[in-house]
């Protein structure tokens, strides 16, 4: 009896391929994807950084420097915009504040001077009339950080001192040479000699001009090029984080309910009610417009929820960016709508909507930005990201709440999510063909 | 009112429809007769706008459907459709489901009510009017899919298997509630598995089978031109009938014999007499006269079912 009863199970799973491949195949596509974008952090795939740098001082030490900088792998620099005049500090920081570079390096006037010099306690006099604090290393360079990157900030900075031993070694070496100098005595005229031979073999022009491999760059104190950071966007910090995990959520779940929604057209073609409603002279795809309306309202009111939640709780600054906010979703929503439709003409019942749709959602959602900052994702996965609806939307709400941009700034983002939803409309009405009269 | 000529659709290989031709006048009750497969509910659905048709012609209120969609769909307004499926929302009421059925179907926003009063009295959901529809017993369903399609006041009602699934009780009533409709003017095509409920219902039958109407004519002319007017007589006797006696008829057991009689007055009595005056004792007498569901089977060589 058993053996009947498992035979039925077997022959029915047999037939349905859609179950087949949900069963076996799309769970180790899913699982792939996630081993691709997740299981490898930390390893030698994290995407360079992108940074910009200002250099402030013009002295040899600081191009060189920048030259360093440029030929860094673990950094994606530019020091002009476009190819056209170097960077100022003020171009540097709107980068960062506009979301464009999670760091920007600024080598402050008197760099050269106060290169390789700084160590600790040893630091020569301050450069410029910044207040450091007393004792402390006179920083030289500036980071200028979007703290929404929060790995960003520690590895240029460790970079930084790596460039600065790869770079100009004999600076380093000189900055030494003085230091001891000037609290061990003076060098003889053999040992300076000797000193100067090694200066000129430490040269990169003499090493060929590549940093060594393998070079350290963090030093016992501060290291030869003390750094401040400056956090540009740190007085938003809260309630940008909030925006943004609010969007990714509500974006995710907002695709799910509306591929949930859209299910009710399956709903109706088993019940017959599809059928009778079409007789009635309903165009189909009036009815899908209908539909589409519907859930997207639905959507609206859902992301709106939300975000007033996060309003109430989290101290989410709202109402100042209303204009935005309201464009992005009716945006968001309307896609979502029609993305949901799209996946119920896909599919033929309700069983094959819900398997098909959480593992696209979720795979979407992974890459697109939903679950976490796309940015910690390797550099395949971002690219990979932007063909996805969640990128454009979260990326298009994280500009308002967390980089605080103006509403037009937001005009790439509804672009292509209005795109996405003609694209998705269209699609859904292609493959609602099997409802028409034929 | 409705005329179909030599309707034609192909799925793949097979013919749903194949060169079918029918007429509905104004104020008739037709019923569509046929086999599993034979067509009707394509032809039924082809001329509700859901099928297109490879060739043929259909008339609405003397007006050819030419496949414009806005003007097709005037005149396919003036249809009711009652599908076969409970094509109902299971998550709305019954009000909630006669008002949006109604105002597909084009029925004012201020007519509304006054319809849907009306169909609730017509179904005799009054006092359910307010349950969801997934609470509501088949017959119930039944009775509000019949409504949804006739709010509307529809001149040709469409009839797809009305009372499939129900209980007797649910039977008489949806008769009953077409019986209303009837009174109130509306033409009728109505298909059905119930040989009896086309018989009791329609004043006339098209047999479809292979997709072209092979018969149509009153249950009376289908019956003569296919069975004849013959009674049949069964006679069950107390000892088997002696050889020799009655050689008209026909040995259908031990002890029952039987016969086709014409006329049943002229032909009946000296049959029993000539069993009596041969000794023999009657123990029963079944007469049954020509049926639609003999001429059925005359007609498609098969079960309605099969």
């Amino acid at each position: 009896m058993i053996a009947a009863l498992l035979r039925v199970g077997w022959l029915t799973l047999k037939r349905d391929r859609f179950a087949l491949i949900l069963t076996f195949v799309l769970p180790i596509v899913f699982f792939s994807v996630f081993a691709l974008v997740f299981g490898r952090q930390g390893r030698s795939e994290i995407a360079p950084i992108p940074v910009v740098i200002v250099d402030e001082d013009g002295s040899d030490a600081s191009s060189r420097f920048v030259e360093g900088l440029l030929r860094e792998p673990g950094l994606r620099a530019r020091a002009a915009e476009d190819g056209a005049a170097p960077l100022d500090r003020a171009a540097a920081e709107g980068l960062v504040r506009r979301g464009a570079v999670p760091v920007a390096i600024i080598l402050r006037s008197g760099f050269g001077a106060g290169f390789g010099g700084s160590f600790g306690a040893f630091a020569v006099p301050p450069p410029s009339d910044d207040a450091e604090e007393r004792g402390a290393p006179v920083a030289i360079a500036e980071l200028l950080v979007d703290s929404a990157d929060p790995m960003a900030t520690p590895i240029v900075s460790g970079l930084l001192q790596k460039v600065a031993m790869t770079a100009a070694p004999d600076l380093v070496a000189e900055r030494g040479i003085e230091l001891f100098s000037r609290f061990g005595g003076e060098l003889t005229m053999q040992q300076r000699a000797a000193i100067a031979t090694m200066r000129a073999a430490l040269r990169p022009e003499s090493a060929g001009g590549r940093a060594a491999p393998g070079a350290t760059a963090a030093g016992p104190f501060a290291g030869p090029v003390p750094v401040r950071t400056v956090d540009v966007l740190g007085d938003r910090k809260t309630s940008g984080m909030v925006g943004y995990f609010a969007a990714g959520t509500a974006v995710m779940f907002l695709l799910f309910s509306m591929s949930g929604a859209a299910g009710t057209l399956l709903d109706d073609e088993a019940d017959g009610t599809l059928e009778r409603t079409l007789a009635t002279g309903v165009g189909l795809a009036r009815l899908l417009g209908a539909k589409w309306v519907f859930h997207a309202l639905v959507g609206v009111v859902q992301i709106c929820a939300m975000f007033l939640w996060a309003a109430l709780l989290f101290r989410l600054e709202l109402l100042s960016r209303l204009p935005g906010f309201i464009l992005m979703t009716l945006a968001t929503a309307g896609a979502a709508s029609a993305f949901g439709l799209l996946l119920a003409g896909l599919c033929r019942t309700r069983a094959q909507l819900s398997g098909l749709a959480t593992v696209v959602i979720l795979i979407m959602s992974a890459i697109g930005g939903s679950m976490f900052p796309r940015r910690f994702l390797p550099e395949w996965a971002q690219a990979a990201g932007n063909a996805t609806f969640n990128a454009w939307a979260v990326d298009g709400y994280e500009r308002i709440f967390w980089y605080d941009q103006p509403t037009w700034s937001i005009w790439p983002q509804l672009c292509v999510l209005v795109g996405l939803t003609i694209v998705f409309l269209a699609l859904a009405r292609l493959l609602a063909r099997r409802w028409d009269a034929r | 009112m409705l005329a179909v000529s030599d309707a034609r659709k192909r799925y793949g290989s097979v013919a749903a429809l194949d060169g079918c031709s029918l007429r509905l006048e104004t104020g008739e009750w037709l019923g569509l007769l046929g086999p599993n497969g034979a067509g009707k509910t394509t032809l039924v659905r082809a001329i509700a706008g859901r099928v297109a048709l490879d060739s043929g012609r259909i008339e609405l209120f003397g007006s050819q459907l030419a496949g414009d969609r806005r003007g097709d769909a005037a005149l396919r307004r003036r249809l009711g459709i009652v599908p076969q499926e409970l094509a109902l929302h299971p998550t709305l009421t019954a009000r909630e489901n006669l008002e949006v059925f109604g105002r597909l179907h084009g029925v004012g926003r201020g007519d509304i009510p006054a319809r849907i009063d009306w169909a609730l009295e017509f179904t005799e959901l009054g006092d359910r009017q307010r349950d969801l529809v997934r609470t509501f017993s088949g017959g119930m369903k039944r009775r509000l899919n019949l409504a949804c399609g006739v709010l509307h006041r529809p001149e040709i009602i469409l009839l797809d298997e009305p009372t499939v699934g129900v209980d007797p009780q649910s039977r008489q009533r949806i008769w009953e509630m077409l019986g209303d409709l009837r009174a109130g003017g509306a033409s009728l095509l109505l298909t059905t598995h119930h040989l009896d409920e086309a018989q009791k219902l329609c004043e006339r039958i098209v047999v479809i089978d292979h997709g072209r109407a092979v018969a149509e004519g009153t249950v009376a002319e289908l019956v003569a031109r296919t069975v004849g007017r013959h009674h049949e007589v069964v006679i069950r006797l107390e000892q088997p009938l002696p050889r020799g006696i009655a050689p008209a008829l026909i040995r259908l057991d031990a002890t029952a014999v039987g016969a086709r009689i014409a006329d049943v007055a002229e032909e009946l009595p000296p049959l029993l007499d000539s069993l009596v005056r041969a000794g023999c004792t009657i123990v029963d007498v079944h007469l049954s006269a020509p049926t639609l569901h003999a001429a059925f089977i005359a007609l498609t060589g098969r079960e309605l079912r099969e």
